[in-house]
């Protein structure tokens, strides 16, 4: 087994509403391995943002709270830290990178200072080590004439420009950790495609870790290592990549997958459906969450939440069901 | 990109009939007009369609330039079948569907309806015509208006277009609510009250009131849950079936084009690059651009890995489109022709077009 780089046990976080506490991840527990991408994919609403908002502490300042759990990083618990602790990692052992790369740049800052400021601040680099460092980063990122680009404002680039640019300044500690909420979903997919393949090959020359949040089962198709499967605030199903898309055992997943157009089933004929809408944070339904839509639910699953547990094959899944969907969808 | 404006949400009605729209280019006598060889008559087709904005400056709003959303497109699509139209963002899919439902005038080119030429149709006849062409937009939220309750939604263009009594109406929107699989005794509620997937019942219930020929689905699931998206395209199949509907079918996502669309045309900075029936498409793309976005969409299996190409820089901007073949900057098979002449779309096969100098074998 190799070397757990960030521990998630048990994260409740949650926003006190009108409607009183309502948790948006409802005791969470996940592990990435070092060098390794964990795909966190689920529907609208389903807690990923709120988790990994919760890992960088950044959450304290949209107004959640974290209510029980820990999330250890090289060791140290995170929920514990101060800010001005979380300061020194954030930017620089943990990174991040938004869906939407305007909201990361500063518009009155070249993007060539932005990337120095930070290798300043976290790496006490002279003014002419850091600038030498933005030219090498962006030329990483692959963005051509990079000493020019590097005196560009971020209004002046395209939005695959500018994401490169978080990209490259996401990379320029060095981090440990990156973590990517939807870096691709508000870009073109001729666009997306350059975007995923810069990071499967930074990551292969850099050596560092991905938390990468998408909705996308392409996506997480393309760069997970490992999956873990979010619905409504809990994880349903969690393993590698290979688990999740040949023997998910989670009926959610399973449907999820199989609804998919293109997959199973001719053109132009009827889509696998799962039925039902996904369930509001206040009005959630007794016994296991996804129940009211699963066409394998028995009397317990309305009655008692299924924890995430070992499946034969070893990955996890939260189901009562023993055999499995697919025994009975054939 | 472009939201629904309130012309737009109230395409049905008698005062939004898009009279500002320029009578132009000749009306040829005829009826429809078909394709030799083809297997049905074109239901609406565009012919050298172009849509020009003027990109506006300075105090006096001078016009500095255009930027050429549609330029010059000619294609059909015929009755009963569903048109897919592909391509990435900015490069002219809802602009095209919009001008082709003269909810948006044409710069120059002409729609044919039926055989008609809408852009020069009395205000009268275009609100007749308006009663068989209906949109479906993406944001199920934003098309429908928050202070009508969802009876009066669907029942709107049934109370401006035709002479129903009241109770007709009622009796009617219970039908299509049924129809697109909404609980009816939920009429008396106001749009927020539902999920998205059912907001997008409440659209295409709306745009189905008046039985319509055709129907534009701009992006009509891609703001859906990924879980609910497959029960919205199942609906429109159903509907399409039951109802002889056409569609013209606006997506970026791939999957669900493939699976609903009968021919697909693949849009480029304002130009179709290539029309194909879907199977022959995914089976083997002709033009570059047509198989760079094929191979560029993630797909969602780890068996099969299709090689991907990943093409160098960005969409150039519609405002400044380059010379000669505009995917030419990117195209990894460009040659000196394909940056001074321009490639029109011809016959490549029997019943496929693509426009480029040197198509793929
Ligand atoms: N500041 C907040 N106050 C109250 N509730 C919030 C807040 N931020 C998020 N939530 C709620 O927490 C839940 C989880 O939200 P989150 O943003 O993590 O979803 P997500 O899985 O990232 O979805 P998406 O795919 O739409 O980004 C949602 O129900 C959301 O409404
Ligand atoms: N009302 C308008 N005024 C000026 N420019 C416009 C207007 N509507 C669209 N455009 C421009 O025309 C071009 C085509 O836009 P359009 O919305 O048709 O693209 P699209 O293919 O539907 O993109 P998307 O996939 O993002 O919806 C874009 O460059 C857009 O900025
Ligand atoms: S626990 Fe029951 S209801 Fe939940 S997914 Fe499994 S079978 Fe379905
Ligand atoms: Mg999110
Ligand atoms: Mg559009």
């Amino acid at each position: 087994m190799a070397q757990e780089l960030l521990e998630i046990k048990d994260l409740t976080v949650g926003f006190l509403t009108e409607k009183g506490f309502v948790r948006a991840t409802d005791r969470i527990s996940l592990s990435l391995p070092k060098g390794q991408t964990l795909c966190v994919v689920g529907e609208s609403g389903s807690g990923k943002s709120v988790a990994s908002l919760a890992v960088m502490r950044l959450i304290d300042y949209a107004g959640g709270v974290i209510a029980e759990g820990e999330v250890h990083f090289q060791g140290q618990d995170l929920t514990v830290k101060s800010q001005e602790e979380m300061r020194r990692i954030r930017g620089n052992k943990i990174t991040m990178v938004f869906q939407d790369p305007m909201s990361a740049l500063n518009p009155v800052f070249t993007v060539g200072e932005q990337i120095a400021e930070s290798l300043r601040l976290h790496k006490q680099l002279s003014a002419g080590a850091a600038w030498s460092r933005v030219i090498d980063m962006l030329r990483l990122v692959g963005i051509p004439d990079p000493e020019v680009r590097a005196r560009q404002y971020p209004h002046e680039m395209s939005g695959g420009m500018c994401q490169r640019v978080v990209i490259a300044m996401a990379l320029a500690c060095d981090p440990e950790l990156v973590i990517a909420d939807e870096p691709t979903t508000a870009l073109d997919v001729t666009v997306q495609a350059q975007i995923l393949e810069l990071m499967q090959k930074l990551k292969r020359e850099m050596g560092m870790s991905i938390l990468l949040i998408t909705h996308d089962m392409g996506v997480a198709a393309e760069m997970a290592d490992r999956i873990a499967v979010m619905y409504a605030g809990v994880i349903v199903e969690e393993g590698t990549a290979e688990d999740i898309f040949e023997r998910s055992r989670h009926p959610y997943t399973h449907g999820l997958l199989k609804s998919i157009p293109g997959l199973s089933g001719e053109r132009g004929t009827e889509l696998y459906a799962i039925q039902g809408n996904i369930p509001r944070l206040g009005e959630l339904p007794a016994g296991c969450r996804f129940s009211p839509r699963c066409p394998f639910a028995a009397e317990r699953c309305f009655r008692e939440e299924p924890p995430l547990l070992p499946t034969p094959d070893g990955h996890r899944s939260a189901c009562w069901l023993e055999s499995g969907p697919e025994v009975k969808t054939s | 990109m472009t939201e629904p404006n309130a012309v737009e949400r109230n395409a049905m009605g008698p005062h939004a009939v898009g009279t500002g729209a320029a009578a132009v280019g000749l009306s040829v006598a005829g009826g429809t007009l078909a394709e030799p060889g083809s297997a049905a008559p074109y239901l609406i087709e565009a012919r050298n369609l172009k849509k020009y904005f003027p990109i506006k400056r300075g105090l006096f709003s001078r016009v500095v330039g255009h930027v050429k959303a549609v330029d010059d497109v000619s294609f059909g699509v015929r009755e009963g079948e569903t048109f897919g139209l592909v391509g990435e963002s900015g490069c002219g899919k809802s602009t095209l569907g919009r001008v082709m439902l003269n909810l948006k005038s044409a710069t120059a080119g002409e729609v044919r309806f039926e055989g008609r030429n809408i852009h020069a149709l009395g205000p009268r006849e275009m609100r007749e015509l308006r009663e068989e062409m209906q949109i479906i937009f993406q944001d199920p939220m934003g098309s429908l208006n928050p202070r009508f309750l969802v009876r009066d939604l669907i029942g709107e263009p049934l109370k401006l277009h035709t002479k129903l009594s009241s109770a007709a109406i009622d009796d009617r929107v219970v039908q299509l609510m049924e129809l697109v699989g909404l609980d009816a005794t939920r009429r008396n509620r106001y749009p927020h009250e539902f999920s998205g997937g059912q907001r997008q019942r409440i659209g295409i219930a709306r745009a189905i009131a008046l039985e319509p020929k055709f129907i534009v689905a701009d992006e009509a699931v891609s703001a859906l849950d990924v879980s609910v998206q497959s029960q919205v395209l199942n609906l429109m199949m159903k509907l399409q079936e039951e109802l002889g509907l056409t569609y013209l079918f606006i997506a970026h996502g791939l999957n669900d084009v493939r699976h609903i669309s009968n021919r697909i045309g693949v849009m480029y900075l304002g130009k179709m690059v290539e029309v194909a029936d879907t199977d022959a498409l995914f089976a083997k793309p002709l033009h570059p651009y047509t198989q760079v976005l094929l191979s560029a969409i993630p797909q969602p299996t780890l068996r099969g890995k299709r090689e991907r190409i990943v093409l160098q820089g960005d969409v150039p901007s519609p405002a400044n489109p380059p010379s000669g073949c505009r995917f030419h900057t990117r195209c990894p098979f460009a040659q000196e022709r394909c940056r001074a002449e321009e490639p029109a779309l011809l016959e490549a096969a029997p019943g496929r077009q693509v426009a480029c100098h040197f198509p793929l074998a």
